[in-house]
């Protein structure tokens, strides 16, 4: 297999700019529907950062974050992960809850918060899988998600690990959802398995 | 104030007596700590992957456990220390998600660990102390003057190895 890997990081970004517009208009309204409410979306934002800068993504590389990993099985293989800020994950479980926006003394998540958490996971995961399943006819499913609560560096370098055996840099959508005056801005990632690059090529009718 | 030096993720410093070399965040990352106690200087790796060989991109020596940890050690000996001498610490290797299931990106961090250890040993290199594994980020500071190893976590405690 003789992919160049400016072609791959190419090619990954052109994937994630169109799921990221597809899969974030799915989710904003996905999300309208849970919470009964209008939610907007900014146009997502294909980031591409060096290892050694990922550190400055999210305040920091011990800032404290949210991280939700899921499997993705089917006619590809890889993971998505999506990273929240402590701050914004409780804005979104306030929102859920139906509490005051003005809720957040406690950056602490008990255990309805984050299941709460993980099924905002999954809804989101749904909206962006079925976009690419849209664009590339894959069949895709997701598995259950898992959570991590801890500094950003730590949980980025799950993502940064894999993008490491392709490349030097690592991928991803930055997307906010607005609701009234709350916005909740999340870092998307496609992590496919390295296997998987020629398939989506492929399906995408790239020539690899 | 000593001087202090971060090492990003897949890069690695090396420094001369006195200062501080620190890597902040690792998560299935493995920080490898090197020291000379005479010279007191300290090296530093964050290493990503296991090995150099099976991968397409190998040009960074410091995202390897292999190529990054006999890069590290040249580097000190350019500044001055002496390999005999050296003394390593081993920090990081988490498992950030708790998949029961499957997939290599899970064990990611255990294979790093077994890769640097396996790495240091053919090197001659003895390891004095580790704080690998478990779950949870972990931000170290490597010290010149004593060649200790600070370890600091969210919720799991600070220690010094």
């Amino acid at each position: 297999m003789g992919m160049d890997f400016k072609k791959i990081d190419n090619f990954h970004i052109d994937v994630l700019r169109e799921i990221g517009n597809i899969g974030s208009g799915n989710a904003a309204t996905a999300l309208a529907k849970m919470l009964n409410r209008k939610v907007d979306m900014k146009v997502p934002e294909v980031k591409i950062l060096e290892f050694k800068d990922v550190s400055e993504i999210l305040g920091g590389a011990e800032n404290q974050v949210v991280g939700l990993l899921l499997g993705i099985n089917g006619d590809i293989n890889g993971d998505i992960m999506f990273l929240l800020g402590v701050k914004d994950a409780k804005i979104l479980v306030n929102m859920l809850f139906g509490r005051s926006k003005d809720d957040r003394s406690n950056l602490a998540f008990d255990e309805m918060e984050v299941s709460a958490l993980k099924e905002v996971g999954n809804i989101l995961a749904g909206s962006y899988i079925s976009a690419l399943s849209t664009l590339t006819s894959l069949k895709l499913k997701p598995t259950v998600p898992e959570l991590a609560i801890d500094m950003a560096g730590a949980i980025l370098s799950v993502p940064a690990i894999e993008f490491g055996k392709v490349g030097d840099t690592v991928l991803f959508i930055e997307t906010e959802f607005i609701e009234g005056e709350d916005r909740v801005s999340g870092n998307f990632f496609l992590i496919p398995d390295i296997e998987s690059y020629d398939i989506l090529m492929n399906a995408l009718g790239v020539n690899s | 104030m000593n001087n202090l030096i971060k090492v990003g993720m897949a890069d690695l410093q090396v420094m001369s007596h006195p200062g501080v070399l620190t890597t902040l965040g690792l998560g299935s990352c493995v920080g490898v700590a090197l020291y000379d106690p005479y010279t007191k200087i300290i090296g530093l790796a964050h290493i990503m992957l296991p090995s150099s060989e099976n991968s397409r991109n190998n040009k960074n020596k410091a995202k390897f456990a292999d190529t990054g940890i006999s890069e590290v050690i040249k580097k000190m000996m350019e500044i001055g220390a002496s390999k005999n001498a050296m003394e390593a610490k081993l920090a990081g290797g988490a498992q950030m998600f708790s998949f029961s299931s499957m997939s290599e990106i899970m064990r990611i961090g255990e294979r790093n660990i077994i890769a640097a250890r396996g790495k240091l040993s053919e090197m001659g290199i003895r390891i004095v102390s580790e704080d690998v594994g478990g779950n949870f980020g972990r931000t170290i500071e490597l010290h010149s003057d004593s060649g200790k190893l600070l370890v600091k976590t969210i919720g799991h405690g600070k220690k010094e190895i």
